[in-house]
């Protein structure tokens, strides 16, 4: 669920790119220091097309509201967060397997957006983001008069 | 008494657990957190409450599940970007001697599932209740 960073712009996937992108990422988590994902806990996203606006949703449990920061700029979508980790003092881990740390993706969305018109709302550890499209990005139906 | 061995080398041993209806079924992430009291085990169950969690114990299997119901019809939205699916965790661990059955508990927030096994002596069947944390 945890991927290395990836700025590519967002677009369909088809299996062949979905490849592609995997080969490129294992190339650079490959080289440890820049991309280790050690270093950034990285969510997966889903984003789709609902008409009139563009949804994006991630799973992020365990991050507090004000810990998960959601910006819009054009049609660039950026999300950053921190998940403390759960241990105390005087405890010791078995198995750790839940990322702890900071985040930040920034992604190119297919279409710009109303950075005024976005709502982003964090539930059960789910955050979902719905972002209005850009008035100039919305199709336009035009009416044919006879002349 | 070594939980430590009994929570981990044991748990190789479970079968994986097959659902019995559509939809995709995932493993949650779990951390194992031994305190002097008791032990912790930490589950991401994102998108699952309270009401949707069972936890079954019975002897020294512990097998967690989350209902979680898609968010989106699937088939129907267009998606630009889909890394992740949306479905059910579960999860089975197999739990040695020295936790107090009893006196199991467990709680959710955030889609965080934290369940508390006291150490102590006997190995009973049971089910454990979830509550809510608001």
């Amino acid at each position: 669920m945890f991927l290395a960073r990836r700025s590519f712009p967002v677009m369909r996937l088809d299996s062949f790119r979905r490849d592609l992108d995997r080969l490129l990422n294992d190339f650079r988590t490959g080289f440890g220091d820049l991309w280790s994902s050690d270093e950034h806990v990285l969510p997966a996203l889903n984003i789709w097309d609902d008409g009139q606006q563009l949804c994006a949703e991630a799973e992020v449990p365990g991050f507090k509201m004000d810990e998960i920061e959601v910006s819009v700029m054009g049609n660039q979508l950026t999300i950053k967060g921190r998940r403390e980790s759960s241990a105390e003092e005087g405890t010791t881990f078995h198995r750790r397997e839940r990322r702890t740390g900071e985040f930040m993706r920034t992604l190119t969305l297919p279409v710009d957006v109303d950075a005024e018109a976005v709502e982003a709302t964090l539930k059960d550890g789910v955050l979902t983001v719905v972002m209005a499209k850009a008035k100039a990005a919305l199709a336009r139906k035009i009416t044919v008069k006879s002349a | 008494m070594n939980t430590n061995a009994a929570i981990e080398k044991r748990e190789s041993r479970a079968p994986e657990v097959e659902p019995t209806h559509g939809g995709r079924s995932y493993i949650p992430t779990v951390d194992i957190i031994e305190g002097k009291q008791e032990l912790l085990l930490v589950a991401d169950v994102p998108g699952a409450q309270a009401g949707d969690i069972d936890i079954d114990y019975e002897r020294g299997r512990l097998t967690i599940q989350a209902r979680v119901q898609p968010r989106q019809p699937e088939d129907r939205t267009q998606y630009v970007l889909h890394e992740y699916g949306v479905g059910d965790f579960c999860r089975s661990f197999e739990v040695g001697e020295g936790i107090d059955s009893e006196k199991m508990h467990a709680e959710i927030a955030n889609g965080v599932l934290t369940l508390h096994l006291p150490k102590a002596t006997e190995l009973q069947p049971r089910r454990i209740a979830v509550t809510a944390i608001k």
